[in-house]
Parts: structure tokens; sequence; C-alpha cells
């Protein structure tokens, strides 16, 4: 079957429908993984974007129960250059383009996805839309992209948390493949982490249960008072879609966590709500930052890490309060990686120490919380 | 952490020779080495006995040691030039094991020398297989069980543990040599007895087998602060149990999900911590089962290696360059990325396209070898191709072999085919015992309909590159089905888009290539260009490192500059090597000095002229016609002037030279008409008879009738050969009528395009090589005049030579030099030439001539010290020789020796004799102020210890025992212990010589043999006996090699071996730097 995506700076690439057939509207965006799509599609992070994978193979290993990132996959659409027919792993379920028309997403395969990526660089992230099957009028499909919202200004987390709190279950953690993640000692107790979930990766709840924590998960609009009501270790916040400056309830409700004295962890949007909290201000990149190969320092041992990223946002570096330390650069582009408050037991990084998909060189962090954590009790 | 100040004085220790599992990926791994230090204001001393490489070019280093690595002559390089530090990482296992020896020998504590890169201790716990698995399960990372052996009784003790098959490592030898696979006890045994004579340690690894595994490599890095990064992930398409040499490969891993890549890259990180590589570059190799995941490691190579070079090209990260700075204390985010300018070098490439890599296999060369593919390797180059798919990438790496007809993957089977009968059987035994034709045969079985699940059982080949294959057979069906007449334009896109050539469409169709390609024209379908970044289009590339594909968007840009596009030699072969990219590079950098921009095509990755630095633009593409015309069709949209280089790569540009120019590409240097008249026998004989110069009566034949006449017109013996071959492919010495029918039956079907040619045979001639370079002004000069060290009848490329000759007298001297400069006059050379003579009976004779560079030109620079490749790239750019200041022939001072390495040590049963038919994979060259040192340096270079005492055997065929009595008595004289065959013995003796006899092996025992394996000869002298005695000789020439005692096959080169021991016990061993030699030849 046929499929046309259309920018909405007039761009248009013929492919194939590789999905569901159906039409699919987004910010067309581009992520530099080479393994991991399975990861990326389920990624509650990139609800209302249509997604390139700059990989030109995909699909080949097929897709499996256990590599999902929350329940279903998450994006508006996906883009890729070349389809496998068949899945290749002995962990494999079922093909990609199974999985896909299963959970209705529409995919475009066998264009020039470099062009495109080479496009979105240059122009920056773009609204557009795919259709399959019988196609409109390219002109048509274009105007569809301009009638898109923007990115910027939009709360996109409501449509991801969850409707209310749950536990995820301790036995949830560990898994065979985590053999060589070097952790410290877990602590002498499980500690009790509340969680605000804007749109939270399962791999940061396998990999807390992991640290040894107790994670009771709660939804985006849950006051900070329901939290702090179960006496928590810590707080962590997730990441997320969309434009963080919008989200006025979760920065209330964090800036009550921040004062309430509790270790506070955020990563990504989690990360983003924290700095907004603390005084900072957000921006939107240009094409932001979506792979699994970024270097980032960290600024107090000066090692580097190569970091999984998905984020569209970040702190303005010059809107950083006093109190609050830069503590890791992004050294692509010199962005913000990583904030702590100076004399509260908060910190937060923009890039994804829980992996999935991505190297692990991060899990230290989680480490680092836990440390917090113990050290306040 | 900024650079160490601690050091200003590095030794770089180069590879060596070329040698199968150690190719010219060490030269580009060199090379950058040498050109990062220097950068970084180093001085730098470099020791290689290679000449053909870049590396050794003396402006890429302060001083340049042509010698042997060996502990003697590097000692001796140490003493002299008292370094700060060696770096051994970039040198290949060479390079490592040499470092290794330099310590337990002492030599690195007495001049107190640090090694950077890497440690003693790292380097041992990596090659030791024990303390390696002891390491790894000190880490939890899971390995093969294994046992070690230092007795067949132990070995076969392990293996009742193991089970079969089982894996025979022996330790440290490079590539896997000696190793192998056993099935069963009697497999096992021999296999033990092999490794263990062959290791140096006398030792093996039993191990369990995991043949059928998945295979994967990573290429890592880390720095000083225990910085990590993985550079490239590459998956073996051909699973566990072939050697990765051997392998086709990809880049990237494409069949694991994301938490087994993770799970790998972890176990990486720990790997390179624990081996204790504390800077730099490593290799590390896993297995996967795909039943159920485990992962196993299999081992680490602590240094750039072959699939580091792979790993560089394939992402364009330059492991060695930054393996350099590294190794001096930088931090990897001290250090740009090259090709995006704005970001570190501490990341992880991430590519937008697959890198397909297919091995070279020679065993046209060694027909009696064993093909079978095992944990040894035995190809001798490789080459790789960029796609956008799999798919294009894996066809564009098949064309780029230059296989012809045995290249085509698709219609094998066809009428009149050698496989159109093959059975089901047949088939089934070429898929489940891997050979280099392997994956033809999977073609052959998808063709004939045979499922994937089918094939998967036979050949363990993942199921999604067999799916792959599928589509791209079912591709050709649909093509063949539908006809060239109904091709429609969206097939026709697919298929181009799936990697088709022209030329296989056209095999498809039954229709000519330039049909296909004008069909495809009206379609508009045109190769884009795509760049390779680092970063999958994250960052701008500032690089112009492209391939070629079928899509929508070209970034090639080119230039409005005028340019020359330089066309390389394609995957090293026996015959077409290293040279000639040493010859592609300094055309490269003539051009670009002289303001042209220059481009280079070529799908070698092991090269220097495959590395971006190298040049302004570089095509990673195939080298056939519709790839290179459309370069140079995209180039022209520049607006400059777009030239061609077709002289410098070897045969593979050659062949494209009459139809690049016949459609209208301008052709530098010599014209291709004038390369073709030196190439067509019968207008090159017509030439040399008008201008009066003698050559061997010859012929022409394109049927065994007519080759029966050519051959009693001239007499035997008869030289015969194909036209338009290098390296002496198919060329053979012919004594009767009945072994040249036998030769033309098999001979006629090589090349049907192209006669064979007969030549008269110049028995005992002496040879004579020249290269020399002509300008547009009709000026020539000789750069070298060549003499062979071994008589006539054995190939150019694998005799020894000696420049200056040390027995030609002045009066051939002359002769050959004029005939020289009136042949090069006579064909218009403007550029290179090479000419071969022969003298017999005081008579100078043209053997052949050759209008391009030749294998010689790198090691006659080096002798020389001028770039004559650089030399004839600008003749052929319009300068002349007088504007360059080249007035008179060049001169050398002392001596210089070229000497072939052979890889027969890899290949059992193969004989070793030498022949007109090129078997040497590379050579090392010795220099010295007397012929008899630089010989032995040279000898000692390629492996061959010459004895200082001891014990030579001698056996020579009648018509030699004449002058066998001279270097009997100079033997005698040194106080060397004679032994001989019965017939020699006696007529020694009867000239005064003391011999003792020993039993031929079919006299009796104890037999010469086992003399040789007891270790009771240190040198063989024996010369061919002529065919009923071939076999007895064949098996003292092996026993010879495997116990490592040079054996002669020549009397020339037994005498030029008694003046080397002659002359090392006289002088010693001394050492110079190419530096001091070219000041002494210009002073």
């Amino acid at each position: 079957m046929d499929a046309v995506l259309a920018l909405e700076n007039g761009r248009c690439f013929r492919g194939r429908s590789v999905g569901a057939s159906s039409d699919a509207a987004g910010e067309v965006v581009f992520n530099t993984s080479l393994t991991g799509y399975q990861e990326v599609l389920t990624d509650p992070s990139y609800a209302g974007q249509i997604v390139t994978m700059t990989c030109p193979e995909i699909g080949n290993y097929g897709v499996s129960g256990d590599d999902g990132e929350s329940r279903a996959p998450q994006v508006s659409g996906f883009i890729i250059r070349s389809e496998s027919p068949i899945a290749s792993n002995w962990r494999a379920e079922g093909t990609l383009r199974e999985y896909l028309v299963r959970h209705g997403i529409v995919a475009i395969a066998d264009i020039d996805t470099r062009a495109l990526t080479r496009t979105l660089r240059t122009a920056g992230a773009m609204r557009g839309v795919i259709a399959t099957g019988t196609i409109p009028k390219t002109s048509e499909l274009v105007e569809r992209a301009r009638a898109l919202p923007s990115m910027e200004g939009a709360d996109l987390v409501r449509g991801v948390t969850c409707a209310e709190a749950f536990d995820w279950p301790s036995t949830n953690g560990i898994t065979e493949f985590d053999e060589f993640v070097s952790m410290d000692p877990a602590p002498g107790r499980r500690l009790r982490v509340a969680a605000y979930d804007f749109g939270m990766k399962w791999n940061i709840l396998r990999r807390l249960t992991a640290h040894g924590c107790d994670v009771r998960v709660f939804p985006a609009t849950a006051p900070a008072s329901e939290l702090l009501a179960i006496k928590p270790d810590g707080v962590f916040l997730s990441n997320g879609p969309g434009d963080p400056a919008v989200l006025d309830y979760a920065i209330a409700n964090t800036r009550v966590l921040v004062d309430s004295g509790v270790p506070v962890f955020g990563i990504c949007l989690g990360h983003q709500i924290l700095g907004l909290a603390m005084g900072a201000k957000t921006y939107k990149l240009k094409f932001g930052h979506r792979g699994g190969n970024h270097p980032v320092k960290d600024l107090s041992s000066g090692r580097i890490e190569i970091t999984s990223q998905n984020h569209g946002f970040a702190i303005d570096p010059a809107t950083v309060p006093d109190d609050v330390e830069v503590t890791h650069l992004n050294l692509y582009d010199g962005t913000v990686e990583g904030m702590r408050h100076r004399t509260r037991p908060v910190f937060c990084v923009q890039y994804h120490p829980e992996a999935a998909p991505g190297p692990h060189d991060a899990d230290y962090l989680f480490a680092q919380f836990v440390r917090a954590m113990t050290q306040k009790a | 952490m900024p650079k160490r100040t601690d050091i200003k004085r590095v030794l770089v220790i180069g590879s060596g020779p070329i040698v199968i599992g150690q190719a010219c990926e060490f030269d580009y791994s060199g090379t950058q080495a040498c050109k990062a230090l220097r950068d970084e204001g180093l001085e730098v001393v470099l020791v290689n006995s290679n000449p053909a490489t870049i590396m050794t070019d003396p402006e890429l280093a302060d001083r340049t040691y042509v010698e042997p690595l060996t502990v003697a002559a590097v000692e001796q390089v140490i003493a002299r030039e008292k370094p700060d530090a060696i770096l051994p990482t970039v040198g290949g296992q060479t390079a490592l094991n040499l470092a290794v020896d330099l310590d337990e020998a002492g030599v690195l504590a007495k001049y107190n020398v640090e090694l950077i890169g890497a440690s003693i201790a790292a380097i041992k716990v990596a090659e030791d297989r024990l303390k390696f698995k002891e390491a790894m399960r000190s880490i939890g990372v899971d390995v093969p069980q294994s046992y070690y052996a230092r007795s067949l009784d132990q070995a076969l003790e392990a293996s009742e543990k193991i089970g079969f098959p089982a894996i025979i490592r022996p330790s440290f030898t490079m590539g896997g040599v000696g190793g192998g696979i056993a099935y069963n006890v009697e497999e096992f045994k021999e296999i033990c007895a092999r490794g263990l004579s062959m290791s140096p340690v006398h030792e093996l690894l039993i191990e369990e087998s995991v043949i059928g595994w998945k295979e994967y490599e990573l290429e890592v890095m880390r720095d000083c602060d225990d910085n990590f990064v993985v550079i490239c992930s590459i998956e073996n398409i051909d699973p566990m149990g072939v050697h990765t040499g051997d392998s086709i490969t990809v880049a990237p891993a494409l069949t694991l999900t994301d938490r087994e890549y993770q799970r790998m890259r972890d176990a990486a990180r720990r790997i390179i911590r624990r081996v204790g590589v504390e800077t730099g570059g490593s290799n590390i190799q896993f297995a996967v089962n795909p039943e159920d995941g485990r992962m196993i490691v299999i081992e680490m190579n602590p240094r750039v290696s072959r699939s580091s070079a792979l790993a560089s090209k394939a992402t364009g990260f330059p492991i060695a360059k930054i393996a350099a700075k590294l190794a001096l204390g930088y931090r990897l985010d001290e250090i740009k990325n090259d090709i995006t300018r704005l970001t570190p070098a501490s990341f992880e490439p991430t590519i937008d396209y697959v890198v397909v890599k297919v091995p070279r296999w020679a065993f046209e060369k060694f027909p009696t070898a064993d093909r079978t593919l095992t944990t040894q390797m035995k190809s001798v180059g490789e080459a790789m191709a960029i796609g956008r798919t799999f798919k294009e990438a894996f066809l564009k790496a098949f064309r780029s072999l230059e296989l012809g007809r045995s290249g085509r993957l698709f219609s094998q089977a066809a009428p009149g085919s050698a496989y159109e009968h093959e059975d089901d059987q047949a088939l089934q035994r070429a898929l489940g015992i891997p050979t280099d034709r392997r994956m033809w045969a999977v073609f052959r079985a998808l063709e004939r309909g045979w499922t994937i699940g089918e094939i998967h059982r036979l050949t363990k080949i993942d199921l999604w590159f067999l799916t792959q294959f599928q589509q791209l057979t079912e591709l050709a069906n649909q093509v063949r089905a539908v006809g060239a007449r109904d091709l429609a334009a969206d097939l026709l896109r697919e298929v181009k888009r799936a990697g088709f050539a022209d030329v296989d469409l056209a095999q498809l169709l039954g229709i000519d290539e330039d049909s296909v390609s004008a069909r495809r024209l009206e379609h508009q379908l045109v190769f884009g260009y795509k760049r390779i970044d680092t970063c999958a289009a994250e960052f701008e590339s500032f690089t112009p490192y492209m391939y070629g594909t079928f899509e929508e968007e070209c970034e090639a840009e080119p230039s409005p500059r005028a340019k020359v596009v330089i066309l390389g030699s394609g995957p090293n072969r026996i015959g077409q090597g290293l040279e000639f990219d040493y010859c592609c590079c300094h055309a490269a950098f003539a051009l670009r000095d002289q303001g042209y921009e220059t481009v280079m095509v070529n799908c070698n990755p092991e090269t220097v002229s495959t590395d971006y630095d190298s040049v302004d633009r570089l095509y990673f593409e195939p080298l056939t016609f519709e790839d290179v015309s459309a370069i140079v069709a995209r180039e022209r949209q520049g607006g400059g002037d777009v030239a061609c280089v077709v002289q410098y790569g070897g045969q593979t540009p050659l062949k494209l030279a009459l139809r690049l120019q016949k459609v209208g590409i301008k052709i530098l240097g010599t014209s291709p008409d004038s390369i073709d008249l030196a190439e067509d026998r019968e207008r090159f004989s017509k030439l040399l008879w008008e201008l009066g110069i003698p050559q061997a009566a010859s012929g022409m034949a394109h049927s065994p009738e007519e080759a029966r006449e050519v051959a009693s017109s001239i007499g035997f013996p008869v030289v015969v050969r194909p036209s338009y071959v290098l390296g002496g492919r198919a060329m053979a010495i012919v004594y009767d009528t009945g072994s040249l029918d036998r030769y033309m039956r098999q001979a006629v079907q090589l090349s049907p395009e192209h006669p064979i040619l007969i030549d008269k045979f110049l028995e005992d001639a002496t040879e004579i090589d020249v290269d020399a370079v002509a300008d547009t002004t009709g000026d020539v000069i000789i750069g070298g005049i060549m003499e062979h060290i071994e008589q006539a009848g054995i190939h150019s490329g694998d005799s020894s030579c000696v420049v200056p000759p040390h027995l030609l007298s002045d009066k051939h001297m002359a002769t050959i030099r004029d005939y020289s400069r009136r042949v090069a006059r006579a064909l218009k050379v403007v550029g290179l030439m090479n000419a071969q003579f022969a003298i017999k009976d005081d008579v100078v004779y043209v053997l052949e001539v050759n209008p391009r560079a030749s294998r010689t030109i790198p090691y006659l620079s080096k002798a020389t010290g001028v770039p004559l490749a650089k030399v004839a790239a600008n003749v052929m750019i319009g300068k002349t020789l007088a504007e360059q200041g080249f007035t008179e022939d060049l001169a050398v001072s002392g001596f210089f020796v070229k000497t072939p390495v052979f890889p027969f040590v890899r290949f059992p049963g193969v004989d070793t004799l030498l022949g007109p038919e090129m078997k040497s994979t590379g050579e090392v060259m010795g220099g010295a102020e007397t012929f008899g040192s630089a010989f032995a340096k040279a000898q000692m270079g390629a492996g061959q210890h010459l004895p200082q005492e001891g014990t030579v055997f001698i056996s020579v065929n009648n018509n030699d025992k004449p002058n066998v009595v001279p270097i009997a008595r100079g033997l005698m004289d040194l106080g060397f212990k004679i032994l001989a065959t019965r017939g020699t013995a006696v007529y020694l003796r009867a000239h005064g010589i003391d011999a003792e006899i020993v039993f031929k092996i079919n006299e009796g025992r104890p037999h010469v043999g086992d003399e040789i394996v007891n270790k009771n000869v240190d040198l063989v002298i024996n010369t061919p006996l002529g065919r009923e005695s071939f076999f007895d000789d064949r098996a003292v020439r092996r026993a010879a090699m495997l116990q490592g005692i040079p054996a002669i096959t020549t009397l020339t080169g037994a005498a030029a071996a008694v003046s080397a021991i002659t002359a090392i016990r006289a002088e010693g061993l001394t050492v110079k730097s190419l530096q001091e030699y070219h000041q002494d030849a210009r002073g």
C-alpha cells in the first residue's frame, strides 16, 4: 500500500505503508539509535510525535513483551527506510508490522530518511502528516500539517499519565540483561519512593526497583501532599512529552516537594519541571536530542557518559538561579544536562540513566538517589 | 588531562611484510599514528621492514628504519635513537609480539623505554588464553569451557571433557595459524600435533565448540580517565567456526535487540578495564547462542586490528589516529571529531547505512590447498561496500570483489554452466561445509527454491540474512520473468535500489550492459551520493567521504575546481596489493600539491587511499565501469575539468581504461592505446622488431592446435600465459606437448576474449626489472635497475632482487638503459613504465614492458629517496622531468634487497616451490653497505633465519651440480657441516668437499626428513630434480618450512645466502635510517 509523508514546509516523501492503514499527524523528529526501536515506539515522551529512525534496517529482531517501555506504542507515527519482513531473535513474539497494525500505528517505509533527517536538522522539527492507501493531493496534506497545533505550549502529559496511583511490583526489577550494570551495595532496607508519572518509562521503575526501592506511582495531577502522605524516602519526577512550561500544576507541586526537604530526583521532563520550579526557564531546541550516543560530561568528576537522549526542550543556562548548580553538560552543543540544588537534596538530569534503549553509563545516578535517601533517613 | 610532557621521542613499530592475517590495514593505522604523533610535536622514529608502505615514506617520520622486525635489529634502533616510549599497538600482532620479546630480552629495561598504548601485563592477559579466561571469569563474563595442553596426552584428556567438535588454538600464533576444528579423534590428534609444533611456546588451548553461534565484534576505545566508547559493532554473517577475517561481515550488528547489545557493551567495558588497556583501541569478539541468547567472549585484541580499520572506514571515526593521541595522555573529549568539526571524539558513531565486507581468497594460486574455512584465516584481502540497505551493500560488496563471471550470484546454474547438473547432495555439502564459495551455494539453493529454514539448518546463517538473500533472489527472478521489453520503471527502480548493477540486470535480461544503462537513464535513475558523517546526519559534515546509492537526495556537492579522479586497486590479492595503493596515494599527494582537487575511488577498507585525510574527496565505491563513470559524471556537474588516473591501481583500473576513454573521459598520462600496444603481443613484437631490440621468440594462440604450432616453431621450453593478467595468474613453463595441451584446455576457458601468449623460455637467464619515468618531451629517467637473485622462470614478484645490481656488467647496464629509453619513447609513455629483461649468453632480451605503476615502485622509491610515483604523477599533468629537477638516472647509496614472503604455512600440503605464477603476499627490504649484509637483513625481515653455523643439507639436480660446488665450498669454509643426498655428495666429494651422505625420503631411515624434524639441519639447498622425485623434494621443502628452516630452491639464491652469512659474520648487524641513506645518495 502506498503512503506519503507531507511536512509543513511543503516537502513530501512517497513510500510504502508498513503499519496501520490510516493517517497520522504530529511533530516529525528523528532518533539516531541503532537498536531499540521497540523501546522508542513505547516511550510516552514521544506522544504527539512521528518518529524517524535514522538506522536504515528496522524490525529485524521483531518485538518482545519484555522490551516495552509502556503498555503500547505511544508515537503518533513511525518512519523507517527498510522494513524487515521477519523477526529473527530468540525472544521475538512477532514482527514489527504485526505489532504496529495491532496497535493502530501508521508507519511509512522506503523513503529517503537521510534526506528527511537533513531537512529536520536544518529547518528544525516540523509538523507533518502521513497518509496511506488512497492518497489525497499533497497540497492538501501539507495544509493539514500546517493546521496542526504546535508542540510549544502543548500539555501532552495529561494524555499519557496513569489514571490513578499504583504500586510497581517489587519483583519487576532485575532482568538477566542487567548483569553487568554495577550497583552500589543495596541499602539495608527497601526504600519507599513516590513517583510522578508524567509519561514514565517502565525501565525507570525497573531500575529503581533493582536499586532497592519500592515505588508508588502517582498521576501527574496528584497534589504534592498526596505523595508526601505516604512518607516517602524520596520523590521521583519522570520523563514525559510536550512543553514543560505549560505544566503549571506540576511545577507548583514540585515547588512544594523541593521545599519539603525530601530527596528529589528528576529525569528528562522531570528535570525541566524541577528547573522551572526552582526558577529557571526552558526553551525549545531546534530539532532536539534523540538517540543513544550523546556525550555528557559530569562536571564534578570530569567523566564522560554516553547517554540515551529524548527531549525537544531544554533548560536555559542563563536562567539557572544561584542556589542551583549545573552538574552535567552535553558535549555536542553545550546544553544543560543535569542540575543540583546547592542546599537541598534535589538533583536531576535531562538524559536517560535508565537507558532502554541506550548505554547504561549513567546508572550510577540511581545509586546517587539511593544514597541521598539513606543519608537523609 | 592534558598531553603528557615527558614523552618527546616515540618509536612506532610497524607490522612488517604483508601476510595473510596482517595486510595493509596496518599501513593505514601506522600512517595515521605517525601523523597524529608528529602533529603533537613529537619526534617519531619508525621501524618497519616493509618498504611498500606509506608509513615508511621518509617524510612521515623523523627517522625511518626499514630494518628487520627482530629483537636484535630493533635493539640497535633503540640504542641509536634512545626513544622515550614505544607505541606497539598500531603494528598488528607482529608489533605486540616484538614488544613482548623486547621486554623479555631486557631491552626495554636496559634503555629505560616505556610502552605506551598497551602495557606488557595487558598484552599478556589478552594474549595468554588461560590468563584471559581467568580474568573474564573474575569479572563475571562467560567464556567457553577450555583446557590448556602442552602435550598430545594432555590434549586428549581435555577433549574427553569437552567432546566434539573441539576447537584447537595454538598459543601466540598470528591469525590462528596452526589451529583448527576437530570433529573426531583422528582429526584432533593431527591438528594438535601441528599446533604444538607451530606454537612458539608449544602450547594449545582445547576449547568447547561454539560453532554455529552468532558472532559479533565490538571496536572499543578507552582513555586514561576510564572514558569508554564503542566505535562500531560488527556482525559476522558466517557464524562461529569461520575466522572473522574469512567471514562476510556487516556493520552495524543487525540482529541484536537493544538489551542484548547493551549487555555486550557493558561486558566490553568491563573487559577492556580488566585486561588493563589504559588507552587506545581494542577489538573484542563475542559469540551469542541463537537459541537462548547466552553470550560468551571469545577473544580480545589490545591493539588496532583489521576490524578496527574496517570500523574506521565504516563509521568515519579514525581509530588509529585517536588511539595514538590517547596514548599521549589526551582524553577523548579533548580530541575533535574531524568530520563534524564541532563535536568531540568522546561519542559513539551512529550510522544511517549498512556496511558489508567480503573477503577475497587466492585459492586459484594454490589449487591443492584445502578451501574449507576454519578458525585459521586464509583470505588475502577484502572488499567493503556501503549501501543504504543491507541488500544494496551486499551486492555492491560482491561486485567489488572483481571476480568476473565466477562472482555472479544469480543464474549460476544456467545451461552450460558448471553448476547446471549439480545434484542436491552436492549442494547440501557446499552449504554445510564453509568454503570461500559458500555464499554462492546459498544463492543456488535459493534459486532452486530451497526454504530459508533448510538453508539455515545447513549453514546456521541467521534467518534475517537468509531472508534478505531470498528477497534478492525473488527480485532477480522477477526481472528474468518480465524480460527486457516489459521491465517497468517501478521494478527497475526497486532492483537498482536493492543494489543490482546494470551488468547483473543485463545478465538476467539477456541484453548488453549499455542497453540497461540507457533504459535506466530514460527513467532518471542515477546514483546519488550520501556522506559518511559519524552521526547519521545529526550534524553537518565537512568531509566529502561518500558512497553511492539510489535515493532522492545527493550530497556530493562537486566543486568547480579542476579535478583528478584516481582509480584505486580494489581488494588486495596476490599480485595486486599494497604497492598499488601506495602509488595511488602518491598520485593524490602530488596532484593535490599541484592544486588539483583529488578524488579517490576505491573499495578496499584496509588502505591509506580510503582514509578521508588522504584526498580531497573520497568515494568508497566498487571499481566497475558503471560505478566509476557515474562518479565522473557527478563530479563533472561541478563544472571543472575531470580527468582520470588509471595507471596506478594495477589491472583493476586498466581494465576500465579503454571503455572510460570511449565514453569521453580524459585519461591522464600514457594513452590507453599505448597501454594496449604494450599488452598486445603482436603489436608489441612488431614494435621491438622495428626498434631492433632482441626479444625471446614468441607467438600467440587461440586454440590448442595453434599453440602446438607456435611451440614447435620456437622450441620448448616455453612460457605460456593469458594476456591481460597481473601476478602471473595462470602462467606456466611448459616443457612438452602433453603439458601444453593440458594447459590450453584449462587456460582457454579462463579468458575467451584474449589469446594465450607463448614465449620462448630463457632457461637460467638472469632477470632484470627496470622502473622508469618518461615525460611528454620524451625525456626518460631510469629509477633503478633491479637484478633478480633467482634466475628466470620465477615470477618477478616472487624473486628477491637487489638495487644496484651486484653482478651485472656495465655493458649490459648500458644496454638496458638504452633499451628502456627507446621503448619508453616509442610507446609515448607519459608517466611510469616497468620493463623486464633477461640476459642469456651475453644477449639482453626484452621480456615485457608495462607502461604503468609496478610492484617495485615503492621499494625503489625507498632505496633512492625519490618518490617516483609522485614524479610520474606530475609528469602526467604536463610537468617535465627537467622542470622537476630530474636530468639523470637515479642512484642509490649502499645496496637494497627486496625479498618476498609466502603464505605456504597457511596451506598444508601445498608445495613451496616457486614458478612463473606469483604466490607471495608481501615483501621486505634490507639495506646495507654491502650486498651480503643487505641480503641477510632482507632474509631476516622475511623471517628466514639464515644460520651462522651448523649443518646444511644440499640436494641439487644434475644440471646444477657443477655450479653448486663453489657454494658448498663457501659453506665449508665458513665451518658448516655438509649433508647431501648420494648423487650430490659423490659429486661434491669428487671436488674436494667433505659431504656426508643422508638418505632421501624413499631410501630408508633415518632420512633427510627425519634429520630436518630433529633439527639436525639448519639450512636446505634443494633445486628441483624433475618430475619423478617431485614428491620427495616437496616433502623436504615442506618439512623445512614447518620447522622454520630456510629452504633455498635456486643456486643463485644459495650463492646470495653464502655471501649473506659471510657478510653478517664479518660486519655484524647494523641499522641505518632511510633519511641517512638518502642523505648519502645526495651528498
